[in-house]
């Protein structure tokens, strides 16, 4: 198991590290010089090799990267062309609101989506399981921002249930968790539906095993086979689409915080696009692209840990 | 008091694409306590699917036409299905044919002991029992085993805990499907010792139902032969083994594949196949098969009781 985790971790360092490397690279591949872009059209030349040599790019490519690469590994991710702020203490400052929207989308989707799919194996072929089919793939198909938008006015707007706008007062938890509520729907709401199709799939399939006729034959009930036996094995190829689901919900993150002008890495990255504040966009994505590399290692392992077959082959 | 387990004109057919599979036809047997009656036939003669019509857990398009189980003189059949559930396990216990396949690859054997016991009884749930079962079926170092995952143990150490698993809620019927068939030799043989002792301590009734003739030789008090979805005899193993009166019984019998046919030097088998299950000929399902065919074989055949659990299904044996 230590052996595998370490194996898995070194794997996602070199990707890491590809994705850092190729980055970079872009900047040079992309016309235009990133020291006249910051200063504008204005600037003096002189100005403008003053910059470059500031940030390094009179140096040679390759000692470019290694800089690029030992700045990253001190933590410094560059500083902002506008506010001058390092670019790390923005991502940190606006990083939790995100998460917080992620986890908490993805987590309501999952527990709406595991009791939906199940409830459909349950009810197998009846009227209620062709419901939630039905309503499962609508909702799969609405895009994550018309979602936003309608709740948005729905029940910001016109029933004034909920906060229109922003990530509530900071240290007043109650505000905070209804500021949360409609993104965290917007952006989980697709989610509920692909979840209960994907776990109602994979708990059909399951279920046909023979080991479910056992603990048929044992008397269990279809709720206990369900949601004791059946469930356990159905949830494993779960884990790594939720691992990966979760990068699709950063981005769809990017959306909804745009639409509810929510701070967070969506509003960051967006704002940083428009400005051309390239050192924001670069250690935005580098970041969101080690946070993401992260959770999907992170499944893996988790995988490992809850499937004792995958567990034992790794070991030997 | 009536019989543990009895089956009663039972017919269970499949629905397939060719139209209706008679898989079981008409079929009635009974097992006293402390009796171990065999199933015995070919492949597709129906016997696994009369096995979990017993307990009611028939594949998807499988139907019960007509007949009952009876489990204790209750028709399971005619129960709802929380009832019948309450009977699986704790009443009428099944030993399946694939140990490697029959548990739940993520949970522990002790976990899924638990919840099998539990279903109907937490009290009988507890580490203590579900290690003294298994120690009763011959496995070193119960103790241990509770925290092992299925895939960690050998097929004959899997077949051994799916018997203590059966054995854990007492229950009056115990029904092996093909126990030892997934085994290779040596398992199978320790698997049978296993059985037979079993037989000593268990005073439910016992039905094993298997193409191996050895598992019937060994363990068995009674035999039924199946073809073609029916019981064509049924008897002692005495009688069946040394005074066999239906054609087809006697040709399975030599089909054993430590004779080896003299004249041709090849293992004996039986010429010709089963009949199609979904267009039956309207006489004996056998004929065609048959090397002592009478002219009234195209009639059906008529079911001769020769004595209390002693029946022939033959044109050819006289009452």
């Amino acid at each position: 198991m230590l052996a595998y985790a370490i194996r898995r971790l070194g794997l996602s360092l070199l990707i890491l590290i590809v994705v850092m490397t190729a980055m970079y690279a872009m900047v040079f591949l992309v016309p235009g010089d990133p020291a006249s872009l910051a200063l504008g059209p204005r600037a003096t030349p002189e100005l403008k090799e003053a910059l470059r040599e500031r940030m390094g790019l009179d140096q040679p490519i390759l000692t470019q990267i290694l800089y690029f690469f030992g700045n990253v590994l001190q933590g410094d991710l560059g500083t902002d062309v506008w506010s001058k702020r390092p670019v790390l203490d923005q991502i940190l400052e606006v990083f939790p609101n995100t998460l917080i929207l992620g986890v908490v989308a993805l987590g309501w989707a999952l527990i709406m989506g595991v009791l939906l799919g199940c409830a459909a194996v349950i009810w197998r072929d009846t009227l209620a399981d062709r419901l939630l089919g039905v309503l499962s793939v609508s909702v799969i198909s609405i895009p994550s921002f018309v979602v936003a938008i309608y709740a948005l006015i729905i029940f910001a707007v016109w029933l004034k249930w909920l906060p229109a706008i922003g990530a509530g007062q900071k240290g007043d938890f109650a505000s905070q968790a209804r500021a949360l509520i409609l993104p965290a729907f917007a952006v989980g709401v697709g989610w509920v539906g692909y979840l209960a199709r994907l776990i109602r799939a994979s708990m059909l399939e399951v279920m046909e095993a023979p080991h479910i006729r056992t603990a048929r034959a044992f008397g269990m009930s279809e709720r206990d086979i369900v949601f004791r036996h059946a469930l356990r094995v159905a949830i494993v190829p779960t884990i790594s689409i939720l691992a990966v689901g979760f990068g699709s919900i950063l981005s769809s993150a990017v959306f909804v915080e745009s639409v509810f002008s929510r701070p967070g890495i969506g509003t960051l990255i967006t704002a940083a696009v428009e400005k051309r504040n390239y050192p924001v966009v670069m250690g935005t994505v580098l970041f969101m692209t080690a946070f993401y590399l992260a959770v999907v290692t992170a499944a893996d392992l988790l995988i490992a840990r809850l499937d004792p077959r995958v567990r034992d082959v790794l070991r030997s | 008091m009536s019989a543990p387990l009895s089956v009663e004109n039972l017919s269970v057919v499949y629905r397939v694409a060719g139209g209706i599979l008679q898989a079981v036809r008409d079929v009635s047997l009974s097992v006293q306590r402390g009796e171990v009656l065999g199933i015995m036939g070919e492949s597709g003669c129906g016997k696994s699917t009369l096995a979990a019509a017993m307990i009611n857990l028939l594949p998807v398009g499988a139907e019960i036409r007509q007949g009952g189980v009876r489990i204790n003189g209750t028709d399971m059949l005619k129960l709802p299905p929380a009832a019948q559930r309450a009977l699986r396990g704790q009443s009428v216990a099944m030993v399946f044919q694939d140990p490697m396949t029959a548990f739940n690859p993520v949970l522990t054997i002790g976990r899924q002991l638990a919840d099998f016991a539990g279903a109907h009884d937490p009290a009988r749930a507890t580490p203590d029992r579900l290690v003294a079962m298994l120690a009763r079926v011959g496995i070193p170092n119960p103790a241990r085993f509770l925290d092992r995952y299925p895939h960690e143990l050998s097929g004959g150490m899997r077949q051994r805990v799916a018997i203590a698993a059966a054995l854990l809620m007492q229950p009056d019927v115990l029904i092996a499907d093909e126990p030892t068939t997934a085994l290779d030799v040596t398992m199978e043989a320790q698997i049978i010792h296993l059985l037979r002792d079993l037989r000593t301590s268990f005073d439910g009734a016992i039905v094993i139902v298997t193409h191996h003739l050895g598992v019937i030789a060994e363990l068995c008090d009674r035999v039924a032969v199946m073809y073609a979805g029916e019981v064509v005899e049924e008897g002692t193993v005495d009688a069946i083994f040394h005074a066999a009166l239906h054609p087809y019984t006697r040709a399975l019998l030599a089909c054993d594949p430590a004779v080896v046919d003299p004249s041709s030097g090849r293992l004996p088998t039986i010429a010709g196949r089963i009949p199609d299950l979904t267009a039956l000929p309207p006489g004996c399902a056998f004929l065609t098969r048959c090397t002592m065919a009478l002219p009234a074989c195209h009639n059906p055949p008529p079911r001769v009781l020769l004595a209390e659990g002693r029946s022939v299904l033959c044109h050819r044996v006289q009452p």
